[in-house]
């Protein structure tokens, strides 16, 4: 039986995976990459509540996810454009070296 | 259909995965795409035929690239390879192991979740367009000004201001 209970389990397997990415790695860029997969996660349980929901022809899911993937790719490209900028100042991704507030 | 979901979960949590846990961040993202495809793949079987392809644009297409373009901006030549992870990851990796026992525990002790897949909606692109165009037109032009604001932004902080005319 698929049942709402799989997809749901999967997406919090997602969101651990994307938690403890963010937690453990040292480059920026791929701590960054570990918040996109927690939205992900956060997109999956919003497709897959809308789909075993009592009236999925509200579309209500659907245009939940596709405004939160639009707000995850702006905050991508703002989330990398930062990294850069950082990294021209500092000259390393390396969040156990970036320790210092003032320049 | 329980079997296609299995073979798609395991596929998706084996590119996250890898993703989270490679040490070169070039083959952490061509993992990454892998994970994103598989996720893409899940609407498409829970009948989001328009957010699975829509996925698959913006993570596999443009996030994708553009994290593979700034990993490249940002590589040092240096022959010091750093370590990938940090300093506290046993810290890390228990906390999100301790999320994610809390999440199944959640999920388990549900009843309510075991409710079996409703008859298939007939959700059209006409339609989505439709809400978008009537329902949802405010959210919509929110969304456009917020992706507007957010490239001029991305552009401006990653400008280079050491080489401008004075």
């Amino acid at each position: 039986m698929n049942s709402l209970q799989n997809y749901l389990l999967l997406s919090s397997l997602l969101f651990a995976i994307g938690l403890a990415g963010a937690l453990t790695r040292r480059n920026a860029i791929l701590v960054l990459i570990g918040i996109e997969l927690m939205l992900n996660a956060a997109n999956l349980n919003f497709i897959a509540f809308w789909r075993f929901g009592l009236n999925p022809s509200a579309l209500t899911g659907v245009m939940f996810a596709i405004f939160s993937i639009s707000v995850a790719a702006a905050e991508a490209a703002v989330g990398l454009a930062i990294i850069l900028a950082a990294y021209r100042h500092s000259k390393t991704t390396d969040l156990d070296q970036m320790n210092s507030l003032k320049g | 259909m329980t079997v296609a979901f299995f073979i798609l979960a395991l596929l998706t949590v084996a590119g996250t995965a890898a993703a989270m846990g490679l040490r070169n961040a070039v083959h952490c993202v061509l993992a990454l795409t892998l994970g994103f495809a598989g996720v893409a793949a899940i609407y498409l079987q829970l009948d989001a035929q328009f957010v699975g392809l829509t996925q698959i644009m913006v993570y596999v297409g443009a996030v994708a690239i553009l994290a593979v373009f700034a990993i490249m901006m940002t590589h040092s030549p240096g022959p010091a390879k750093p370590a990938a992870y940090s300093s506290y990851w046993i810290l890390g990796g228990l906390v999100a192991a301790a999320v994610f026992a809390v999440l199944a525990w959640a999920i388990h002790s549900d009843s309510a979740s075991l409710q079996p897949l409703p008859v298939q909606p007939e959700v059209t692109v006409q339609q989505i367009g439709d809400a978008l165009m009537h329902h949802f037109v405010l959210p919509l032009e929110i969304m456009g000004l917020l992706l507007t604001a957010a490239l001029i932004g991305a552009v401006v902080i990653a400008m280079d201001r050491s080489e401008e005319p004075k």
